[in-house]
Formats: C-alpha cells, sequence, structure tokens
C-alpha cells in the first residue's frame, strides 16, 4: 500500500482517495553500473489510523441504522482471525470481523507477486502436544500428516529444510546462528553454559507441575522466583548469572532482536529466557525445529480468512466502540467511507492497544494503562532477484544472517519450495531496537525515502555478496510503525499487562499485547479465549472447538 | 611500476583468499611477505655495481613475467597440486617483492646522474606512493569485476614490460648494446600479450591441470561446468562440476545395471520417467525394451541435453536416443516436476549426481521417493536409482535404501563393478514386495543372467549399516557423503 506522511486537515475524502492510491503503489527506480532496480514504499495505511488520531474525522448522521449480529470482531490480525475461526469452528456463523487494511492478517501478511513471500511473521516453532489450537489449525494448513498415539507426524516439506541457518562471519558462510568461527574456548565454554542452563530450565516444574516459560505463556508457572526474573533487564541477568563472552550476548540478543524487536536492555529477564526455554527441547537437547511455508504465515492467514470467507470487511476503520452489559455497539466508517454501525450481541476487540484507546467508550481501568504498551518498529523488504548471488563458504540456507550487522539478515521464500537456483525473494529484516523514543523512529521511517532505504540494504547484503546489485530486480519496502510490543523489564508480570485482558460488559479483548509476547501462539490463545467468552456471551453450547466442526 | 608491484600484491592474496577463505589472513600475510621481499631486495641492490640500467631492464622485464602470469599459475598449481598451492604463493609473493624491491634503488642510482639528491628521492618516491594509490584503486574498482583475476594480472604484467621497454630507450646511452635486451623485451611483451588475448583458454588451461585428459569441450551453464576430455584410444569421459559423470569405456556397465533390472520386474512397461540422465545414455538402454512407447526424461539442464542431441561423439555413444520419436525432453527442475505431475507411469530411472550438497540430498528425501512412488503404477511401478558407492560410502548407500523403504517402496539393493567409478551401487525399488528379476534382454555386453543375479549378492564388506532416514529437515545423507568423500581413496 502506499503511503504518505499526513498532512494536516486531510478530509475523509482525501483519506479515501490515499488508500486507492494504495494499488497503484508508486514505483521508484535507481540505476547503477547500468542496471535497474525498482521498487516502491509499502505499509499499512496510517493516513486514515492517524486521521483518527489526530480527531480529523467526519461526525456521525445524528441518525444511522444499526445492523445486528451475534458477535463483531475489530481488527483482522492473527488474534481476530483466530477468535472468528474458532467460532465458525464451534458452529457460531452470524459474526462480522472489521479490518481496517485491505488485507488481513496484520504482521503476518504475505505478498503474492511477484513471488510468494511473507511482510512480517514468517514461522512457528513446532508446537508440543498440549497446544491443541495450534495443532488444529496446523492440520487444516495442511502441516499434519499423521496423528497417533499422543504424537503428532508434520508433514516435510511444512518442516524447514535443511539447510536452515547460516552465519556470515570472518568473510564466510558457516552452519548456523552462533558465530563459532572465531569463537576462543571461553566463548565457547559460555555457550555450552547457557545451553545446560536453559535445558536445566526447560525440564524444571512447579509445585502445581508447570513448566518454567510455556507458549502460550498462560501455561507458564506464575512462582513469584521466576516472576522475580521480570525486574531484571536479559543483559542484567546474564551479568549476574557470570555470563562475558560478547559472542553469547550477540546471539541471545540477535533472538531478542529477532523474536521481540528489542536490545537486551529493553528486554525483560523473565521474557528473554522465555524465548529460549519454551521452545527447548530436552528429549532432543535442541530447540525445537520450524513450520515455515514460502508465504510465511501468510499460509495460516489463508486458512483462517477461508473459514471466514465472506465475514470479513476489510477497509472498514473503527472508530467507536460503545461496551454495554447486553450488546456491544461499534460504529465507524466501511471501505466507501460511509459511516456504519453494529449492534452485536457480544464484541471482541482484537486491536493493538493504542487503538483500544481510542476507540473504546468507556471508563473501565482496562483503558488507562495505554502508556505503558511501548512498540518496536520494523523495516521488512522483498527483493527479487533474477539469481542467487555468489557466495563463500556453507549454501544458501534458509535464514540467512549477518554477523554484526543492524539487520536480522534475510529468509529465503523459495526455500520450501525445494528450488534451488533460479529467481527467489530474499526477505530481508531489520528491527529498530535500543531507540529511547520510539516516536521518532516511527516518523524517521517515514521520512525516509526508497533510494535510502534501498541504499541501506544493498550496502549491508554487500558485504556477504558482492554481486548483489546484479542479482536485485526490484526492492519493496514494508515500514511496520507499530510491529511488536516490547517485552521490556517490569512489563511482562504488570498491573497494566494484567489489567488489559479484563473485558468490559460484553467486550472481550485480544491481541499479542496482552501477552507481551508479539507470537502467533500468543495471539492465536487470545482470539480462542475470546471466543469462548464470546460464546457464552450468546449462550452457546460448544464442544471442546478444537473437534471437528458440527458444520461441514 | 609501483602500481604494478601493488598489483601483484593485490591478485596474489585475492587468489589466497578465493581459494583458502579467510580475507584478513590472506591478505595480511601476503602483504607482509611482500613488504620484507622488497626489503631483502633493495638489500641485495648493494651487490650490483657494474651495468645497473641493463640491470634494471631486466629486473623489469623479469618482475612483468613472473608478476603478470602469477594468477595462471597459482590457479593452475591449486587445480593439479592443491598442496603445493602455499609454498608456490609465497614464492611467487617473495620473488615479486624482491624484485620490486631492486627496483627503487636501482632506479634511484640510475637517475642521481641526472638529477640533485633531494629533488631525486622527492620524485621517485612521491611517483612511487601515487602509483600505489591509483593501483589500489584501479584494482577492484575496474580490473577485477571488468577483466577477472588472470587477466588483471596480466594487465599489470604488460605496464611493467611496457615500463622495461621504454627504458631502453631512456637509459640506451648507458646500457650500451641494446638490441639484444630490447629484443628480450618485446618477447615478453608478447608472450603476456598472447596470454592475455587467450584469457579465456588459459582458464581451460589451467582447469585442464585438473582433469587427467585433454579437455575438448567446456561449457558453464547456470547449473553446471560441463567438462569433455579425450581419452586414449579413441575414448571420452563427461565431467560435471569436476565429478566424473562416465568414461566411454565402461558405461555400459553402469547403464545396463542401472536399467534392465527395473524392466525385469516390468517386462511390458511402456511408460517410462527418466530424472537425471541427460546425456541419453540411460534412455539408450531403455529403447532396448520394444513394449517401450513413451520416455519422459527431465533433466534440469537444457545445455546437457543439446549435447546429448547434438554432440557427434555423445550421439555417437548414446545412439541418438533422445532424438527419438518416443523420447520427450523437459528441462525442468526435477524436484519442482515429481512435485507437480500427475502423469503415471510404468518404470522410473533416476539418475542424478551424487548427494554432494543439499541442492542434490533433497532429490534422495523421503518427501521426493514419495512423491515419486505416486507416480509410478501401484501394482507393477518399478523404480531403479543410482546409489552413489557401497564401497566407500557405504552409509551413504544404505542411506538412500533405506529412504526409499521409509518412503513405502520394497527395495532391493544392487551393486556393480564401473572400474572407472569403482564398486557402484543401486536401489531397485518397486510399489509392492517382487521376487528378484530373472530375465535380461539378449546381447548386452554386460548382463546376463549369470551377472543380473550376482547384482543382488553383498558381501561383508558391502553389508548394510545402521543409519538415519534422510528427511527434507535434517539432509543426513550430505552429512554421510561429505564425510566418506573426504576419505575417498
Amino acid at each position: 500500500m502506499a503511503v504518505r506522511s499526513p498532512r494536516s486537515g486531510l478530509s475523509r475524502r482525501e483519506a479515501v482517495s490515499l488508500i486507492s492510491l494504495a494499488a497503484l503503489s508508486p514505483q521508484c527506480s535507481r540505476t547503477a553500473a547500468g542496471r535497474r532496480i525498482t521498487g516502491s514504499l509499502v505499509g499499512p495505511s496510517m493516513a486514515r489510523g492517524h486521521a483518527m488520531r489526530d480527531g480529523r474525522l467526519p461526525p456521525f448522521p445524528a441518525t444511522l441504522k444499526e445492523e445486528r449480529v451475534d458477535c463483531v470482531i475489530v481488527g483482522g490480525g492473527i488474534a481476530g482471525l483466530s477468535a472468528a475461526w474458532a467460532l465458525d469452528r464451534a458452529g457460531v456463523s452470524d459474526f462480522i470481523v472489521l479490518e481496517l487494511e485491505a488485507e488481513s492478517g496484520g504482521t503476518s501478511t504475505s505478498q503474492t507477486s511477484p513471488m510468494k513471500a511473507p511482510w512480517g511473521a514468517h514461522y512457528v516453532p513446532v508446537p508440543d502436544e498440549a497446544n491443541e489450537p495450534l495443532l488444529a489449525i496446523l492440520e487444516e494448513a495442511g502441516a499434519v500428516k499423521a496423528r497417533a498415539n499422543g504424537r503428532t507426524e508434520f508433514a516435510e516439506d511444512v518442516l524447514c529444510r535443511d539447510p536452515q541457518e547460516r552465519i556470515f562471519v570472518h568473510d564466510r558462510w558457516y552452519e548456523g546462528v552462533y558465530p563459532l568461527a572465531g569463537s576462543t574456548e571461553e566463548d565457547r565454554s559460555q555457550f555450552d553454559r547457557f545451553h545446560g542452563e536453559m535445558r536445566t530450565m526447560a525440564t524444571r516444574r512447579d509445585t502445581r507441575g508447570r513448566v518454567s516459560f510455556a507458549i502460550p505463556r498462560r501455561r507458564s508457572s506464575t512462582d513469584p522466583e521466576l516472576q522475580a526474573l521480570d525486574q531484571l533487564s536479559m543483559k542484567a541477568w546474564m551479568e549476574r548469572a557470570g555470563y562475558t563472552s560478547p559472542r553469547l550476548f550477540w546471539w541471545v540478543e540477535y533472538g531478542c532482536r529477532d523474536d521481540f524487536g528489542a536490545d537486551l536492555n529493553h528486554t525483560s529477564a523473565w521474557a528473554g529466557l522465555h524465548y529460549f526455554v519454551s521452545r527447548f527441547r530436552p528429549q532432543d537437547d535442541s530447540s525445537a525445529e520450524f513450520l515455515t511455508w514460502p508465504e510465511g504465515n501468510g499460509r495460516l492467514v489463508d486458512v483462517m480468512a477461508r473459514r471466514a470467507a465472506g465475514r470479513v470487511r476489510n477497509r472498514s476503520m473503527v472508530t467507536e466502540i460503545h461496551p454495554g452489559k447486553q450488546d456491544v455497539l461499534v460504529k465507524g466508517f466501511d471501505a466507501h467511507d460511509q459511516p456504519f454501525a453494529i449492534r452485536a450481541r457480544t464484541a471482541i476487540c482484537a486491536l493493538p492497544r493504542p487503538f483500544v484507546a481510542r476507540v473504546v467508550r468507556a471508563e473501565e481501568a482496562t483503558l488507562k494503562h495505554a502508556a505503558e504498551f511501548t512498540y518496536g518498529s520494523w523495516m521488512v523488504a522483498n527483493l527479487l532477484l533474477s539469481k542467487r548471488p555468489a557466495d563463500r563458504g556453507f549454501p544458501l540456507a534458509w535464514d540467512n544472517v549477518i554477523y554484526g550487522s543492524p539487520s536480522l539478515g534475510y529468509v529465503v521464500s523459495t526455500h520450501q519450495t525445494g528450488v534451488d537456483q533460479g529467481a527467489t525473494t530474499f526477505t530481508y529484516y531489520r528491527a529498530f531496537v535500543g531507540d529511547t523514543d520510539p516516536r521518532e523512529t516511527r516518523s524517521e521511517m517515514l521520512r525516509r525515502t526508497w533510494d535510502q532505504w534501498a541504499d541501506e540494504i544493498l550496502h549491508d547484503l554487500r558485504r556477504a555478496h558482492p554481486d548483489i546489485e546484479d542479482c536485485v530486480e526490484r526492492i519493496d519496502v514494508m515500514r511496520w510503525g507499530h510491529a511488536m510490543v516490547r517485552p521490556r523489564p517490569g512489563f511482562m508480570w504488570s498491573d497494566a499487562l494484567a489489567e488489559a485482558s479484563k473485558p468490559i460488559g460484553r467486550l472481550h479483548f485480544a491481541h499479542t499485547d496482552l501477552s507481551g509476547l508479539a507470537l502467533f501462539e500468543e495471539a492465536q490463545d487470545w482470539g480462542i479465549r475470546a471466543a469462548e467468552a464470546g460464546m457464552r456471551d450468546l449462550g452457546h453450547v460448544f464442544r471442546p472447538w478444537w473437534k471437528p466442526s458440527e458444520r461441514a | 611500476m609501483a602500481s604494478c608491484g601493488l598489483g601483484y600484491e593485490l591478485v596474489a592474496s585475492t587468489v589466497a583468499s578465493y581459494v583458502l577463505g579467510d580475507t584478513v589472513t590472506q591478505f595480511s600475510t601476503v602483504i607482509g611477505a611482500y613488504l620484507s621481499a622488497m626489503g631483502l631486495g633493495s638489500y641485495l641492490s648493494k651487490y650490483i655495481d657494474r651495468g645497473l640500467a641493463r640491470r634494471f631492464v631486466e629486473t623489469e622485464l623479469a618482475v612483468a613475467l613472473v608478476g603478470g602470469l602469477s594468477a595462471v599459475v597459482l590457479m593452475a598449481t591449486f587445480g593439479q597440486a592443491e598442496r603445493w598451492f602455499r609454498p608456490m604463493l609465497y614464492g611467487i609473493v617473495l620473488i615479486t617483492g624482491c624484485l620490486v624491491g631492486l627496483e627503487i634503488p636501482l632506479a634511484l642510482r640510475l637517475l642521481k646522474e641526472s638529477v640533485g639528491f633531494k629533488d631525486l628521492v622527492a620524485e621517485v618516491l612521491t611517483f612511487d606512493y601515487l602509483g600505489s594509490l591509483a593501483a589500489s584503486i584501479l584494482f577492484p574498482m575496474f580490473a577485477l569485476p571488468h577483466l577477472g583475476l588472470v587477466r588483471a594480472s596480466l594487465l599489470f604484467g604488460i605496464a611493467n614490460a611496457l615500463i622495461g621497454l621504454w627504458s631502453t630507450w631512456i637509459f640506451a646511452e648507458q646500457i650500451g648494446r641494446v638490441g639484444l635486451l630490447r629484443a628480450r623485451g618485446v618477447f615478453v611483451l608478447l608472450v603476456l600479450l598472447a596470454a592475455f588475448a587467450y584469457g579465456e583458454r588459459l582458464t581451460t588451461l589451467s582447469e585442464e591441470a585438473m582433469y587427467p585428459h585433454p579437455v575438448v569441450l567446456a561449457r558453464t551453464t547456470p547449473y553446471q561446468r560441463i567438462v569433455l576430455t579425450r581419452t586414449p584410444p579413441g575414448g571420452f569421459e563427461l565431467f560435471l562440476n569436476g565429478h566424473l559423470q562416465f568414461a566411454s569405456s565402461d558405461e555400459y556397465r553402469y547403464h545396463e545395471a542401472l536399467v534392465h533390472p527395473a524392466f525385469g520386474l516390468n517386462p511390458q512397461a511402456k511408460s517410462i520417467l527418466v530424472l537425471g540422465g541427460g546425456d541419453g545414455l540411460a534412455v539408450r538402454e531403455i529403447l532396448k525394451h520394444p513394449a517401450v512407447k513413451r520416455v519422459l526424461l527431465v533433466d534440469i539442464d537444457p545445455e546437457m541435453t543439446r549435447l546429448a542431441r547434438e554432440n557427434p561423439e555423445i550421439v555417437a555413444l548414446n545412439h541418438g536416443s533422445l532424438n527419438s520419436p518416443l523420447v520427450e525432453v523437459r528441462n525442468e527442475d526435477a524436484f519442482a516436476f515429481i512435485r507437480q505431475s500427475r502423469e503415471m507411469f510404468d518404470i522410473a530411472i533416476v539418475d542424478f549426481p551424487d548427494p554432494h550438497n543439499f541442492a542434490i540430498g533433497k532429490l534422495y528425501s523421503t518427501h521426493f521417493f514419495k512423491a515419486l512412488k505416486a507416480r509410478l503404477d501401484p501394482e507393477l511401478g518399478a523404480a531403479s536409482v543410482q546409489t552413489t558407492s557401497p564401497l566407500n560410502a557405504r552409509h551413504s548407500f544404505w542411506c538412500i535404501n533405506q529412504t526409499l523403504e521409509a518412503a513405502g517402496f520394497s527395495v532391493r539393493p544392487m551393486h556393480a563393478l564401473v572400474p572407472s567409478f569403482g564398486e557402484w551401487g543401486y536401489s531397485l525399488a518397486s510399489s509392492v514386495a517382487r521376487p528378484e528379476p530373472t530375465e535380461v534382454p539378449p546381447g548386452l555386453r554386460y548382463l546376463d543372467l549369470a551377472t543380473l543375479h550376482a547384482l543382488f549378492a553383498f558381501g561383508p564388506d558391502l553389508a548394510r549399516v545402521p543409519v538415519e532416514t534422510n528427511r527434507l529437515n535434517n539432509q543426513v545423507l550430505v552429512r554421510y557423503y561429505q564425510e566418506e568423500l573426504a576419505a575417498w581413496p
């Protein structure tokens, strides 16, 4: 989608015309050494959101015909779509999903042309057998081959294909993400110690039999000793534990940047340890494998969108949610910029916190803590390559990391297709971490031109691929202003977080923000719980929703 | 002069880091060795008393020759005798360094007659250092990307030779009898110019050192490097990426054992799928079965199948099999093909390269074999898969067999002696369990009923070893193979 910096006094008509520009996407191009690289800037339609933020929306007409449904879901990201998916599976069909963007899926959206590739979230770790909901959607997505005796066998082409990861360090690619090349004895012994410590934590159970760190996090132990970890940053925890190896710090921070968009200082030790411990599989003495698709989690978005077909209204901007004891009134502007009002017997608000505070009209404490939620920004670029760049050492993998780079490296979209030559797409990720003022980062992101982004990306990749410019045909740059909530120290077990998930009347909340961890599993967990709460409001008797629904 | 000196340093460092990796180490050790050799050269200059101008020109020409050809020599050394690469590298660096080190003192002494000492030192060193700047910019920006390494080093050599020649005019008086020296200069220049003009051929020549016989054809395609070499008497060998694909002398053993046992399981097979095998030799064997109505050959490289259809020598060997009206050639990625195809076949002949890398390893995965099985007749379907050497790569061999079993095939391992490959292995896979085949077409050179039976006999040294199954998400086969290849005699 095309994005312009919002001008002041934008009229509704202008706001709409900006959105329709989206399809046209202004083409940028550059020519270097006789080769032309084209591309565009893409991003969520901030214009409408900002118009609402700045109070530049027209008033509603005095009388507005109210549409009536059983359930309205505001927000069509993973949490909202998961709620719709659970409702549909449980046999509740009278619902509507209202989504601001032309495409549903939030930060899990993907592109389909020129090649399938993710615009954000691109994998889920293999879940443990207790995560029934995730296994159920994976089954719908064709990722499960067989389930027997409490063991799930995943489809071979969805499990991340070997070679999975490599790192560029000292002028050469090596297998894995930990930079072993050039490491000292001390580096390696600290790495082993860290690994051992994660294994110990992964096997520990509390008095109620709960693991220390679980996915979804709701199932984690609530031991005060573990909660106290939230008072430390991950960096402070590592220092307290006596770790000094710069490579270990780099590696742990890479994980935090990758999953949380935050550096070690801005990551709660509880969240940092959650990242490593929750996906550790003691039986294999290693991390869980990955499930991934060429379009990333866009595949799961498709599965849910298919279930919700006909009931998702894209380009709908909700501006007011009035929760009540018997029903919930939702008002906004539709794709044609006409005002609408929907009265639902129950409602799910699956919006990020900054928007919740703006649209929900209530006095509850739930809404008081919006400022406690902070967000990191991401830039994700899809680079269309006509051929594979030259490189030395370990061959092109799924995830390709450049040691010491500000970026997180790139993921190869064709990896799962098994095509190892010719055209491909690199999805290049950069999380803006360590900023003290995320708002400044966001406006800087909006100011930067396509040329500046292209320069930065090519400069970074040139280190590992001197001929990158001979391969790249196109660079499309996505700017995610509020990409993910930051699990900063003190936030993970805060009152703000605990308050935020409390329903108001018949309005239930769902979003990864409520976990403080921007993971697919968290979004799905909240979406399903909100759907279950909604079904109770409706008096709908449902079987455990993950069993095959009675509707065909 | 100085720019050329630095140029050789850069050439040597670049070759070293291409070949040995670890750029920082290569550049610093080469530069260190080079500078110290220059010191040695400067020191040695005091032993030259007479014929200064002549020595200067000779030094210049020697630098031109050694430095100019350094890249070719280093590449060829790497191709032919890898363990001599480092001695050769530092030898060349020391010689050029030493010669360049000689030059400056000689030039200073030559010029001291005509210029005052103060200006002399200033000017010579100024040009020396500025020249280095020119080289350091020219090399990465222009020479390397546009000329390639071999020609870049030759270009520096040509510049040196020209300076040497030019000096024979400048110092004509001091030199005295200039004729012979000038002739040597012209000779050096011609050698370098010729090498420059045939730069492409030189790359082949240095490559030729990698092959035991003369290279008669070499093609670089987006997928591989195809090289054909002539073997006496009147035979030839085909290499893909440096790995032998077949030798005309004994390929019949390989291909007869690959193709005919599968037909023994399904003599009336009509529709045959060949994966890989772009040389057309397996198809030649397939066409010996009169029931065959259709052969679909899927090979990724159009250049390979074009050669198999047009190159007279290959056509003579494969009997023009790929030009048969029964044969359709599709240049497609076999992995993508097998996932998408809906066509059914009676027999599949799978002749991929050995699993050197992950891109090939995926073609031996459970995922691939399951997709292959889905394309075969559920009753009579059979597949024959080349499975590398059961003797030299025993884990790889059994890993492929086990992976076929995991994909649902009933598998009979086979092996045959192919002298140019060694003891070679195959898997005869069938949709359902079948008795051992007992018939072969008449008139084969290697297989008859006795040798057919012998294919299935495995002695203790080839016996099954416990291995893991090769899946897309572990690719253990590539790891087995790489380990076994390293120990291959």
